[in-house]
This record gives C-alpha cells, structure tokens and sequence, in this order.
C-alpha cells in the first residue's frame, strides 16, 4: 500500500515543561524510521512555556515540532490531551506515531488510536521498517513492531498493514539516545488550542510527586532476584551484597508477583530496561521478558541452580548452584579482598 | 445514592504458570493445556465494584467476550456477588485486537442499559496491553480514570478517585458515568460465598446449552432457553446479531494489528565462563571483577 505520508511523529510528554528521557529515546529511534521511510520526523509538543523542551526536541533529531502551549494544557488530562492529539493525527495521517510506555503515553495512546482507529502495540522492544506479506498481499515500508508475548515464550513480529496510521509504545530505555551534533530542524509550528467544555470534566483536586525512588535505572550494579530465590528473607541477602558492592536491587515480574520486591524495580519488557557495567542475576530462569531488559549490561553474572536455565545464554559468567549459598560467598569474598 | 455497575471481566491464559507441556518441542503453544483464570486485575474491579455496591446499593454487571468456555468466568463472578452477567461470544468476535474488542464491548456496554460506571482491571496478563479500557471510554465517550487505587468519595454523581502515577499519585473528581481502570493493590477480591458457589453450578450460557441440545436429540434450544431464563439459571449472551455492530470493525477482520510472524525463542548457547560455585572459585571471580574495575 502507497502512502502519501512518511512522516513519522513522535508525541514528546512533558512534566513540569521538562520533557521525558524517554520522548527523546522515541526521537532517536523516530530519526532513523523517518530517514528509512523518506519522511521527516516531527515533535509532537503539548503543555504551556515548552521552550527549552523544543530546543531539545531538535537537538534529538526533529525536523520540525508541532506545539500546543496553553495554559490549561501545562499538565497531562486524559481528555483535552487526547481530543487534540487525536484530532491532529486524524487530520495530518502521519505514518508513524510512537508514545512512550509511560503512565501518560498508556493513558493516551490507546484513546488516540480507538479515535482514529488506528493499530497500536503496546511495549514494543524494537521497531524496524520493512516490507511484508500478508494474506497473499504485499506491503512495502511497514513498521515492524516486535515484541515478546505469552509469557515471553514467543517473540511477535506485528504489523499494521492498511490501517493508515500505525501506532506503538515503548518503554523507557529500550531505544538507544542519540542525539545530534547539530540540531536537525527549526520549524516550530504552533497550533492553537480552543478549550471545550468536555475537556474540564475530570478536575485534578490534588497532585503529588516524588523524586523517583530508586535509582536502578542509572545504578553501575544491579544484583537482580527472580522467583528462586525462594523468599522475602533470602532477597535480603540481594540487598546485602548491593549494599556492599554498591548496585541496587531489582527483580523480575515472577519475584514482584511473589512479593519478595517493589513493582518499581522490576527489570524486564513491563518494567526498567538496564544497562549496568555490572548484572548480577539470582535465581532467575531469563525468560525472555526479563532479558529484554538486561541483556545489554556489560557484563552479566548469572546464578542458577538449573544448568539449562536460559540466563546461562545470555551471561558471561555462569554459576550453578543456589543462589542463597552462593551469595554468602561472593559477600564473603569480596570483604576478604577488600583489606 | 445507587450505584450501577458494569465489569469487563477476562479469561486469560495462566501465563505465569506455563509448564512444560504448554510449549510444543517446536516453540508453538499448545493452547489447550494452559489453564485459563480470572484475570487478576479484573477481579480486583469486580470486587471494586461490589464494595461500592455494599456501600450505596444498585447493580454490578460483569460482561465478558470470549468463547463459551468463559463462561466459567462468569459463574466465578456470580458466585462472588455479582447480579448479573453477560457472555459476548461470535464466531465473527473472535481474532479481536484490542480496537476490535473494544468495539464490540462498547456496542454490548450500550445495550446492558445505563450505567454510572464501567469498571475494567488495568491490563490483562496474556497481552499486558492496557488498552482495552481506554479504547472502550472513547468509543463510548466517557471520561476515564485509569490505574485507579482508590475511591474516595462518590457523593452526588460526582466520584472522586486517587489513581497512580509514574512519580506518585493524584485524585481526580469527575463526574458520572465515568471508565475507572483499576492496580491490583486497589482492593483484596472476596472469596466466593459457598451459598452462591451452589446456586451458579448449574447456571448456563447460550453456548453451552446449544452444546447440550447437539448432545441430545430430545431436547430443543428455544424451549430449554426458556426453562433456563424462568429458572434463573440463564447467563445472557449476545452474539453478532443481538448487536448493533458492523462487521467489518470485528474480530479479526476489525483488527488493525496482525501477527505477522511469531518466532519460538531460540537460545544460541552462548559462550560463558563457568565459575564453580566454591569459595576459591567465586573468589577468583571477584578478583578478576576488582582487576577490571567492574567494582572495588
């Protein structure tokens, strides 16, 4: 299927006027799509006093961005937010629209595409242009968004193939950053936002934000558990050692289920992507999901008592044996060559 | 004030739980030997739900599309407390992306009557996607709250919800109806009453009593609905066309998205050190570790 439109946009979310690591992860991966599809790629900017947030929107590979500033649109609403996005993609059809995995980009792309009936995978850890076949037809320049599924035994590749508009999510830190030498771009085009009724039906009587609460993301270490280490009381053995060594805990889905650590340290497609110097996984089988978001760390040590677990696969370090014994003498040797 | 309530309930796969037997030696899934259970989410909806209906009264509604074989699902929720239930289920529905599911649920949401809310668990484990909920407010135009923990008032048709963000939390207040998508921490689902674990053992769906009637040349599926409906043992079921629905936006001819490929997981072997798990063996590894600055 021929399309006139090959831009691709990327919708850059905003806190405070700062923009997310992630919109920038999106304009890095949305630069390369754009150059592959022959289209330009485009910001996507709503908020109020957004200036340095363009200014980066450009410095990550932006030929143009397209700006909503409002006063009423300083901080993300569902519906003013997704009203005006939808109604710019509905009217403009770009090829590609990419959100981040984030509590915004969850909340609005899924009402954005319903809106304009567009396809949309959720979580995707990689996304290429390519062509396809489907059904005996085939589609040129398709975006191809891969992403594991069914409990991470199965890598999916989806595709979009008539919709006209074809929408993902990403996590943040899946996409590499990379940003310009020079700033690509300059066009700032502004639209203008006219309040509705409908837009103030939901009110915000009280917002709270915290620094984030852990800094697994950006630690040099991370000691990860998964499902077995057994329990709570062996996970402490986890902190132990990244208290002594200087990482920070994580675990997979299977240990946040379980209870033996918080949702927000949880490594894998759903949770944080990593790339530590240091990864040292405890008790985890490596399904798939999991390693989506380790498996870039410089180096990885792997501690299993199942020889065939997948974790051996993707670690450069490999030890069989349990987990909770193991630590103790990691712990204990580490404090020996420590004098 | 009452309250009514609709719950878009899931049956989904037990992918926490995939044995062995589930993955066929070629990387495909065996879908019939993966258990199906209540999406967890969704019952901490249903028993959101509930909780507002202990509280100030009306009706809770759990709705489902899936094949005959939710209905099981449903007797689940029934048995939990909920006053009624509706089974979605065509042949045309199945192979639904999540713009399809939406589209269908939304059709069915609309002919279940008024409501003042429609409660749905934030995402489903089989797919993760969180955007079922979503898509269904738009496509019936209501306001959403999603990754909703709390209800701290509901007074006057207006509700006011603390919901979760990636930084911390904010309370929204809006007016009703209204889409709440609800975090697992939200609420701790009741265990079924054994009273109404009885009582919904012989409840059936539509699906379930054509399979009856096929099984058995007495019987004739208008009559037996019939003898069902008066007996209170009739779980409701809308099929294609029982809903205002066009076709083409459903199931998989309504899905946008396609599986182009799927690819089993393929491990390299990959070339490892092993390091013995002995007191020598891990302490050489520390020290090539410090040697190389990873940590020291």
């Amino acid at each position: 299927m021929s399309n006139a439109n090959r831009d691709v946009w990327v919708f850059v979310e905003q806190r405070d006027g700062r923009a997310a690591e992630v919109s920038f992860e999106l304009l890095s991966k949305g630069r390369k799509l754009a150059d592959q599809l022959g289209g330009s790629l485009k910001a996507l900017l709503l908020g109020h006093e957004l200036g340095e947030a363009v200014r980066q929107a450009f410095h990550y590979g932006s030929d143009e961005v397209l700006l909503v500033e409002h006063p009423e649109l300083r901080d993300y609403r569902t519906l003013p937010y997704s009203r005006v996005v939808g109604g710019l993609i509905a009217k403009q059809q770009p090829r590609i629209v990419l959100f981040g995995a984030t509590f915004i980009g969850r909340d609005l792309a899924p009402r954005v595409a319903s809106f304009t009936r567009s396809g949309l995978t959720a979580d995707c850890t990689d996304l290429q242009i390519g062509d396809a076949d489907y059904l005996r037809r085939e589609y040129k320049d398709l975006l191809l968004q891969v992403r594991p599924a069914f409990g991470g035994n199965i890598i999916a590749t989806i595709i979009t193939p008539e919709a006209p508009v074809q929408m993902a999510t990403v996590r943040e830190g899946v996409m590499e950053l990379v940003p310009q030498a020079t700033p690509r771009g300059e066009t700032v085009t502004r639209i203008p936002y006219e309040p509705t009724a409908s837009d103030n039906l939901v009110t915000v009587v009280e917002r709270h934000r915290e620094e984030r609460r852990n800094k697994v993301k950006s630690a040099p270490i991370v000691v990860a558990g998964g499902y077995g280490m057994g329990s709570k009381k062996n996970f402490a053995l986890l902190h132990q050692l990244a208290q002594l060594i200087g990482g920070e805990v994580a675990g997979t889905r299977a240990a946040v289920d379980a209870g033996f650590i918080t949702p927000d340290r949880q490594v894998g497609q759903t949770g944080l992507t990593v790339r530590p110097k240091l990864y040292i996984a405890c008790g985890i089988s490596g399904a798939i999901q999991h390693r989506a978001g380790m498996q870039e760390s410089t180096r990885i040590i792997a501690i299993n008592s199942d020889a065939d677990a997948p974790i051996f696969d993707v670690c450069h370090y490999g030890i069989v044996g349990d987990a909770a014994a193991v630590i103790p003498l990691l712990i204990d040797g580490y404090r020996e060559r420590l004098r | 004030m009452s309250c009514n309530s609709i719950v878009l309930v899931k049956q989904v796969p037990d992918t926490a739980n995939i044995s062995g037997q589930v993955m066929r030696p070629d990387g495909t899934i065996n879908r019939a030997k993966l258990p199906a259970v209540f999406n967890p989410e969704d019952k901490v909806a249903l028993e959101l739900a509930l909780q507002l209906k202990d509280r100030y009264g009306g009706k809770v509604t759990a709705l489902t599309m899936g094949p005959p074989k939710a209905s099981d699902l449903l007797r689940e929720c029934l048995s939990m407390g909920a006053d009624e239930v509706c089974l979605v289920s065509d042949r045309k529905f199945a192979g639904a992306d999540t713009l399809a599911t939406s589209y269908v649920l939304s059709r069915a949401i609309a002919k279940l009557g008024p409501f003042d809310l429609v409660f749905a668990g934030r995402q489903a484990i089989d797919g993760d996607t969180a955007q079922v909920g979503p898509q269904t407010a738009e496509k019936l135009d209501l306001p959403q709250i999603t990754y909703a923990e709390q209800i701290l008032e509901l007074r006057d048709g207006v509700i006011t919800v603390k919901r979760r963000i990636d930084d911390g939390y904010e309370v929204l207040r809006a007016p009703l109806p209204l889409l709440l998508t609800v975090i697992a921490d939200a609420a701790l689902p009741r265990p079924p009453r054994a009273k109404r674990l009885m009582a919904c053992k012989h409840v059936r769906s539509l699906p379930e009593l054509e399979r009856m009637v096929d099984a058995n040349s007495l019987l004739y599926i208008d009559t037996l609905v019939d003898e069902y409906v008066q007996q209170g043992r009739f779980i409701r079921t809308l099929t294609v066309d029982d809903l205002e629905v066009e076709a083409e936006r459903c199931g998989l001819a309504g899905s946008p998205t396609k599986v182009k490929k799927v690819d089993s997981v393929v491990l390299t072997g990959g070339n490892h050190q092993r390091v013995p798990a002995t007191r020598e063996g891990l302490g050489q590894l520390v020290e090539e570790l410090m040697n190389d600055r990873v940590f020291g």
